[in-house]
């Protein structure tokens, strides 16, 4: 950005403030600055660390006790480690299907019922909203519901990390609040040119959301690819985890993981700092686009019912 | 976010929805026309329907365990129903009483030291006048929400643990290491700001639509007026987002029994269950990972039921204090 562009936002932001609210004292606008680059610095340090210890080499880890901020000599020795076919390649291969075919049947199901459900005055749709919005107060707990999943015969089964949480109360209303914001009109026409409810909910009715059907997408695949407690529960044997809890037992519990190549074994913790940042690439890669839509007010839209 | 869709749904669906279109409204069909016009929006429902039975409402039925003396293996038919048995096992455990006053002091802890953290921030986002720099730092606070708790805890051991930043510039200085994250004394200290971290920033969201939705003349007449930065401040903005907090804060006393499930499952074997074990690790760890399955459920069902009442009565609270609630009456 250049410095003219950059001086052009601050006239406009200057011109925007309304009268009544005075202009900023110099203390104000300090005060502001140093604020506002103090909470970036908070969220983002833990980020730099764990990425240059990532890339740093074993001279350089042990030379400052453990941890690097800035990297001299960049090494992707440990990355290397990591998908040379290992624990972690099958965790990340495990938490990516796991994510996908989630993510995939949350959203069908949930804009399914979305849009059943934002007719008001059609038939059952009080009591069938009725048994969606109770979730909100109904929980059945960690053991009826384990021995739910057993009873299904579903523990050491994939379908145990997606099936129980695969739809969101929440993120259905967010979807229904936008489909009955859509003008009526739209579907009546669509209805009189005789397009029944499936055609209306896919070629008039989901176009029109893309970004609602975005961001609850995005929310459903935050959620599968962060989840390890249900790893935890439902998976017995360690060959069948998901990253998080591989990240789980070899980052946080230091447990070795038992690799097939050890030729050259690079410092432990650029390893486990490795492991970190491919469990927090595809969330940073997905953001930006998350950010967009809900700077659009996808959310708060449907908030406002 | 997910606090403010609930209110919103739960206004629609008592009020019954926005008007009716006129087309709709003369109509009276009988149940079997309606059935024939609405099939298909029926059967879009029910994959959803046939998900949350299955996963909510048949496994609520599964806490009648908390009655029964439950083994595995042995089908629930077949398990004696032992009366409370399972309840008086549960208020004789110490263990027990320790993880609900842990489970207390950290919702406490909680309301105190995290609540107001998505307020302040909310009104300082509003505050700053540049909109690059405040969608700048509304992306770069948002951020760590969506992180796992596995990956917020692999960062804060990379700071505070015993071989993190802190302590290795401790060592590198001559002092002696420090070990934050195994500290029991500090644990609870520890949890809340991980979870202001985590979530502050994303709480602002709520906030920053209410403040956004207060009229601005209403600023204008009060400053023509003679009201300076604070009378403004506490005389609009504060009425203006008055609503939100008192909604947020019953949502948050309503969960006043569940606190950081994931959070203290990482971090329970470094300072012990006596700091760290709250409600929710004690019902899996009683109950599933030691198989005293009866009493594990009685746990989990009796936070249940109490989470449920804490909510109507902080929602009728609400209601007396003339606010909104999480739905209306």
């Amino acid at each position: 950005m250049s410095a003219q562009t950059i001086a052009a936002k601050f006239r406009v932001a200057g011109e925007a403030r309304p009268a009544w609210a005075g202009r900023p004292t110099l203390w104000g606008s300090g005060f502001r600055a140093i604020a506002v680059i103090l909470l970036c610095a908070i969220v983002l340090f833990p980020f730099l660390i764990v990425i240059s210890t990532s890339l740093a080499t074993q001279d350089q880890i042990n030379a400052n006790g453990g941890f690097v901020i800035f990297p001299t000599e960049i090494s992707f020795q440990a990355y290397e480690q990591i998908f040379n076919g290992g624990v972690v390649t099958r965790a990340l291969l495990v938490s990516a299907l796991v994510t996908i075919t989630g993510t995939a049947i949350s959203l069908l199901t949930t804009v399914l019922a979305a849009y059943g459900l934002s007719r008001t005055g059609s038939l059952f749709q009080k009591p069938l909203l009725t048994i969606v919005l109770l979730t909100f107060l109904f929980a059945p707990g960690i053991i009826p519901l384990y021995l739910m999943v057993k009873q299904m015969g579903l523990l050491n089964n994939y379908w145990a990390l997606i099936l129980p949480v695969a739809v969101n109360a929440f993120n259905l209303v967010i979807v229904r609040g936008f489909f009955m914001n859509i003008p009526k009109e739209l579907m009546e026409a669509a209805r009189i040119d005789g397009a029944g409810e499936w055609r209306t909910l896919f070629q008039i009715v989901a176009p029109l959301s893309k970004a609602v059907i975005a961001v609850v997408g995005l929310f459903y695949a935050v959620s599968y690819w962060n989840a390890f407690f249900s790893a935890m529960l439902y998976l017995n044997d360690s060959t069948m985890w998901p990253l998080q809890l591989v990240l789980r037992t070899y980052v946080l519990q230091s447990t070795p993981l038992v690799s097939d190549t050890l030729a050259t074994l690079p410092p432990a913790q650029s390893i486990q700092m490795a492991i970190v940042v491919i469990a927090v690439l595809p969330i940073v890669a997905v953001y930006p686009f998350l950010q967009r839509h809900m700077s659009k007010g996808v959310l708060t839209g449907a908030v406002k019912g | 976010m997910t606090l403010l869709a609930s209110r919103s749904d739960r206004g629609t669906a008592s009020v019954g929805g926005p008007p009716k279109s006129p087309v709709e409204k003369p109509r009276r069909v009988s149940f079997s026309a309606k059935l024939r016009r609405d099939k298909s929006l029926i059967i879009m429902v029910l994959p959803a329907v046939v998900l949350l039975a299955a996963f909510v409402y048949i496994p609520l039925l599964g806490n009648i365990i908390a009655f029964m003396d439950y083994v595995p293996f042995i089908p629930i038919e077949q398990s004696p129903l032992v009366g409370l048995a399972n309840f008086e096992k549960l208020f004789g455990n110490p263990a027990f009483w320790n993880a609900l006053s842990n489970t207390l002091q950290l919702t406490f802890m909680q309301l105190v030291l995290f609540f107001p953290v998505p307020i302040a921030l909310a009104l300082f986002i509003n505050s700053l006048a540049i909109p690059f720099v405040r969608r700048f730092l509304q992306s770069v606070i948002y951020l760590p929400h969506f992180l796992s708790w596995v990956i917020v805890v692999a960062f804060f051991q990379q700071i505070l643990g015993g071989s993190g930043a802190i302590s290795q510039v401790l060592i590198q200085n001559g002092g002696s290491g420090l070990d934050i994250m195994t500290n029991p004394d500090v644990f609870k200290i520890l949890m809340t700001s991980q979870v202001i971290w985590k979530d502050a920033g994303w709480g602002t969201i709520i906030f920053i639509a209410a403040l956004a939705a207060i009229d601005e003349s209403l600023y204008e007449s009060a400053a023509l007026d003679g009201a300076g930065v604070w009378h403004r401040f506490w005389h609009v903005t504060l009425p203006g987002i008055r609503p939100i907090i008192v909604l947020l804060l019953i949502l948050r006393l309503g969960e006043a029994l569940t606190v950081g499930f994931e959070q203290v499952l990482l971090q329970r074997d470094g300072v012990g269950p006596a700091a760290a074990e709250v409600l929710d690790t004690f019902v899996y760890f009683h109950g599933v990972v030691d198989g005293d399955w009866g009493v594990g459920a009685a746990a989990g069902l009796l936070k249940g039921v109490v989470g449920l009442v804490l909510v109507l009565l902080a929602n009728k609270a609400a209601h007396l204090l003339g606010e909104q609630g999480v739905y209306s009456k």
